[in-house]
Order: structure tokens, then sequence, then C-alpha cells
């Protein structure tokens, strides 16, 4: 039983199990949906998502697979016996409206055609003037215009319908190639952590203590250092004019990396990096550092993080001379060249979505430089640096 | 036993469904979203609306999976021995119950609430995964095995500081409280005030979906915060007109440090404010 949804979800790349889906069916089995389109969504979503970031695809998917099936609810509703139907015309029709449906062919014959309507229609629709559907001004269908029609599935208020809820696509920024925020960044950093004891011995040892002390027969207490992240990162960050669409990302990348790592020193450069960096944008001419000291002065064992959107002109990566804002004895590529070799985990970080890269040269020419190691700025790029730094 | 939301807590469609999936099909419930959509709250109001009793476990950053079975206590058991105590005869008199074994064996059915689950080390799901499949555990210092009676319901809640392992997620249901929209908004207040005006509350939104709305604000206002404004705003005695100042000499929402949480916010406010005012002068 839907095995066809199990499997289009599963080519969405939402991660479903196979216990989940039989959960899931467990769930129909007992009666959890119901008859109602709106609580058969809500049922697959809760038994088959289970992370806030694949709403989104599920709504897709379910909208994909489950094309046209907001209408079964309205099947059922035509399916009512006729009596019912007729007894609330009585109460809620006015006698103008009555003529009206008399005009029709009367009752019978509205409730014939509205059968055969249906069975020729198979798909949603929308506007025109004879099928069934939202917003037309055939008899038949909810939001219509004629005066003969009959509304169907529409007995109450269309706010919160589950049609609405997964075309709206509310989820949207949930998903991991879109939002980026402090908190979630800090969450993707914390896979670059790597705990050691280091240090002072501060902390009691209570498992060695107890075993020296039985071993010995007296009290013998034993410390041991405090567990610290030893990750180091080395960061740099482009400051240049392209960058600046992108600053409150990179601001938030950046506080987010403060807290999360205890050592980490950073470093602002142009569009490329030269022989020169800064620390403090606002006294950038006045405070440059040579780059040879900062490679001189952190041991190989910093993984370096660049955060630029590697555009540029190639120019300046390849030609000495070819900065845009000052005669450069070296070219750019030559100082990248030589962070990657002291470094052995670099990555680039590019607020440039991925599917842009290809149009610039400047950025296919990093890629290669750095050997593939460039990931797009978001949550999903961010987890994939942090991995592969790790390695 | 069907949730069907409480006087005082507004559950929509979605919620209900997840809720009663796991009631009836006897699984964890994980709810997670915004800080102040009702996580916490979600659990005492399903324990109150199916009337029985709430076993609430919080998680900190230290606590560990066995410490919601149980703690065997060695070092009052070694004290007692030292003094000749007869207690000590019995290794069961040290062993202290856990909030699941408590959950475990209740009478009624209770709701056990294991609140802010990604406070805790990143293996602390994997520690209780055979513990809230089988509802089982065994006690290694008396040879027991502790079963439930009735399954409870469980709810957990996460803040998304830590992702879930795979194998745990499987396990359970899962619901993500989105921020609820108007309408429920509407509900929500006038679940919580009786009588407000309307058009205090039309005013307050407005206001609130503004502000909510402003780019770059560090940390968006949530319903608790919300709540604590009109509170505030009730206490105050505020007329709807001034929450809504048209003046641009007073652009910054009356009692506004209930909403605005942090200090970069209340600057960029008021940054925002200053320019409507200039451009207000340059007209």
């Amino acid at each position: 039983m839907f095995l066809n949804f199990f499997d289009e979800l599963r080519r969405a790349k939402i991660p479903v199990t196979i216990k989940e889906h039989l959960g899931f069916l467990e769930a129909i089995d007992a009666g959890l949906a119901g008859m109602s389109i709106d609580d058969f969504y809500y049922l697959s979503r809760t038994a088959l998502v289970k992370d806030e970031r694949n709403l989104d695809r599920f709504d897709q998917v379910f909208a994909h697979v489950f094309r046209g099936l907001e209408y079964v609810d309205e099947i059922l509703a035509a399916e009512v016996p006729e009596e019912w139907l007729r007894a609330l015309t009585e109460k809620f029709l006015t006698e103008e409206e009555k003529r009206q449906i008399e005009a029709m062919g009367g009752f019978e014959k509205l409730m014939e055609t509205l059968k055969k309507r249906l069975e020729e229609q198979k798909k949603r629709h929308e506007g025109g003037n004879k099928w069934i559907g939202t917003a037309g001004t055939s008899p038949f269908g909810a939001q219509g215009f004629n005066p003969e029609g009959v509304r169907i599935g529409q007995d109450k208020s269309r706010h919160g319908k589950a049609v609405k809820v997964w075309d709206k696509r509310e989820y949207k920024n949930l998903d991991d190639s879109v939002e980026i925020g402090t908190r979630n960044i800090k969450i993707a950093l914390r896979r670059l952590r790597r705990f050691a004891r280091e240090g002072a011995e501060t902390e009691l040892d209570l498992d060695d203590t107890i075993r020296e002390t039985a071993h010995k027969g007296y009290l013998d207490i034993k410390l041991r250092p405090e567990r610290h992240n030893t990750i180091k990162v080395l960061i740099f960050f482009d400051a240049g004019g392209s960058m600046d669409a992108y600053v409150r990302l990179c601001e938030e990348l950046f506080s987010a990396a403060r807290t999360e790592f205890k050592h980490m020193e950073y470093y602002y450069f142009h569009n490329c990096l030269y022989e020169f960096v800064w620390q403090d944008n606002r006294r950038r001419h006045a405070e440059r550092i040579p780059t040879w000291q900062v490679l001189h002065t952190y041991p190989s064992d910093y993984k370096v993080i660049f955060v630029g959107d590697a555009t540029m002109s190639p120019y300046e990566l390849t030609y000495p001379g070819g900065s845009v804002e000052h005669w450069n004895e070296e070219p750019g590529a030559l100082w990248l060249q030589r962070v990657f070799d002291i470094y052995e985990s670099a990555v680039w970080l590019n607020p440039v979505p991925d599917k842009h890269w290809e149009y610039t040269p400047s950025t296919a020419l990093i890629q290669q430089l750095i050997g593939n190691r460039m990931f797009p700025l978001t949550l999903g790029g961010l987890d994939g640096a942090m991995r592969e730094l790790n390695r | 036993m069907k949730f069907e939301g409480t006087k005082s807590y507004v559950a929509t469609e979605d919620l209900r469904v997840a809720v009663n999936a796991a009631i009836t099909l006897e699984r964890p419930l994980l709810v997670k979203g915004e800080p102040g959509t009702g996580k916490t709250v979600l659990a005492r109001e399903v324990a109150d609306a199916l009337g029985t009793p709430l076993i609430e476990w919080h998680i900190k950053s230290t606590t560990k999976a066995q410490q919601g079975l149980y703690e065997y206590d060695a070092v009052s058991r070694l004290r007692d021995s030292q003094l000749g105590d007869p207690r000590v005869q019995d290794i069961g008199n040290y062993i202290k119950r856990g909030k699941l074994w408590d959950a475990f064996t209740h009478e009624s059915r209770p709701v056990l609430l294991i609140d802010e689950i990604d406070k805790a080390d990143i293996e602390f799901p994997n520690d209780l995964l055979l513990e809230l499949d089988r509802m089982e555990f065994h006690v290694y210092e008396t040879g027991e095995r502790v079963q439930a009676r009735v399954r409870p319901i469980v709810m957990i809640t996460s803040n998304n500081e830590k992702e879930l392992p795979d194998a745990f997620l499987r396990r359970c249901f899962f619901h993500y409280i989105k921020f609820p929209d108007r309408e429920t908004m509407t509900e929500i207040i006038n679940v919580h005030f009786e009588g407000l005006k309307p058009r205090l509350i039309n005013q307050a939104l407005n206001t609130f979906y503004e502000v909510r709305e402003m780019p770059g604000l560090k940390k968006k206002p949530s319903t608790s915060e919300l709540l604590d404004w009109l509170k505030l705003l009730m206490v105050e005695d505020i007329d709807p007109e001034t929450i809504r100042e048209k003046d641009p000499n007073k652009l910054i929402p009356p009692l506004y440090g209930a909403l605005l949480k942090n200090e970069q916010d209340v600057t960029l406010f008021e940054r925002l404010a200053f320019l409507a005012r200039r451009e207000r002068r340059g007209e």
C-alpha cells in the first residue's frame, strides 16, 4: 500500500525507512486518518518526516503523488444520501434560489449531472465553465459565481485545509539548502570538534582514584586535565566589494564560529589573498600584516577556512599586478597555493549558490586550486565542509 | 483516549493528529519548533486533557540516560556498612528510581515528558532506544526486570541544538510546531485573556507581526513574549491607539522590552525609527 508514495519520497532524498512506512500503515489501519484528507496528510507527515528541513520536500512529493486526491473529499460529500442534501437545501436556500434550481431541471437533474461530471473529470481543475473545480462559473464546485451552483466540499471555511497547506509550501525556508542562522551554523560547526585532555590537571579522575586507592590501600587522589575542544581554526574572510551582498551571512558565520572554536584566528583579504592581510577592516591600510608572517605563525595542524565569493577577474589570480587595489609582485594563485601547501585541511566557503559557480572562471580556477573543496555557504554546504575538515 | 486541545491551549489540526497518532500507536512523539511556541506546555495540556498524571524529566547537559532508569547509591551503602546498619543487606535500599521507572510502574497511563533532549550528550538518545521501544529495562544490581504495565505516552521536545540519531528518529512520530498565523494567534490570545477588546488585540498583533517581519532581527519575539507583552499592556492600561503610534517621534512600541530581548535588536529598531522620522521631515 502506498508503495509509490514511499518510492517517491525516497527518490526525493527524504530518509524514509521501511519501519517508518510500516508504522504509517499501522496508523492508517488504526483508523487515525479517518475519512479526511487533511488528517491523512497530517498523519503521513508526522509518521514519515522526522526533520523539519524535509517538510518542504515532503509537501512537494505529497502534492505530486496524490494529485487530485483533494477531490476524494468532495466525491464523498457528493455521495451523501440525497434526502440529507435536500433537507439541507430546504434549510438554507431561499425561495428564489430554489426556483433557480428548478431552472436547471430540478434537484435530481442537478445531482445527476454532477455525478456524470465527476466521472468524466479526472484531474484537478480551476477556472473554466464546465468542470468541477474552484473559482469557475460551472454550477459545480467551490467559490463559483453560478447561482445554480452546488457547493462541493466547502461546508467550512477553507482556512487550514491541507490542500492549501501543502500547496503553500509553508516549510520552504526550513529546507537546509536555503536558510542559515547563527544557531544553525553553530550546530553545523559542532561537527568540527575534537576533544582531548590537555593542560593543567584540575579535574578529579574518579575511576583512576578508586583503582589506585584499592591498589595501594590508602587514599590516592588522581587528577586529570579538563576536556577541551582542540580544533584550531584559521579563517580568511573576503571583505571585497562584491561580498557586500553577503555581509549578514558572513557576520552570522563569524559570530557562530567565534563562540564555537576556542582557537580561532581570522584575517581579512580583498578578493584574493596576496602578500598582506588585516584584522581590522576600518584600519586595513594602516595595520597590514604580511601573509608570510601569518603562515609562519600558525602550525600546519590549523584548519583553514576561506570565506569569499571567489568572483574576480581571472587576472587577479593568475598574473602579477592583477590586483584591483595595489601592485602585487606575485599572482594570487601562488599565494593560495602556498596556503594549501602548508595546511592540509582547507576548505573554501562560497556564499554564492553553487549552481552559479560555473559561470565565473575565477571560481572554477580556485575550485581547481583547492581540489574541489569549495562548498556553498548553506547548512548543507557547511556540513560537508566540516566533514571535509574533520577527515 | 483522544486529545482535542484544552481550554487553555489551542491545538491546531495537524498537532491533534500527531498527538493522537502517538497516543494510539504508543510511540514517542518528538516535538520541535521555534522557542516559545508551546512545546513543553503541550505535554502538560495533554496530561490535563486526558486526566492522567504528568511525569517531567528535564534534561541538562550532564544528564545521563541511566539516571532516567535508576541510580545505585554506592556511597551511602558503603557508609551504612561501616556503621553496621542492617539496611545494607538489601541492595534494593540503595537503588533510586528514575523518571522512566516511575512512568513504567504508574498505575494509570501517565504522560512522560522528556524535555529538551538535545541538551544532553550526543549519545543520550541512543542509550534510550531499547527502553523507549520495548518500555522495559534491567536492573543489574538486583537482577530485577522493570516492565511497563501500560505504555506511557512519551513526549519529547527538542530545540535543535544537536541532531538526533536516525535510529532514534525512526522510532518516534515527529511534529514541527510552526509559528501560529494571525487567526490561530487571535485564538491563543482569547484563550489566555478573556474579554480583551478586539481592537486592542488587532493593534497589538499588527505591531507584533511587524516586529517579527523586520529584516535583520537577531531574535524574533515568540508567542510567549507576545502574551507577556499583552499582560504588561493590560496592567499599564495602555490605549490601543498608542500601540500603533502614527506619530513618528514614538515609533518604538510601548514596553518593547517584553518583545525585544537583545540590545542589538533594540538599537536596530531605534535606528529604523530614526530613519523613518527623518524621512517624514524630508517630505
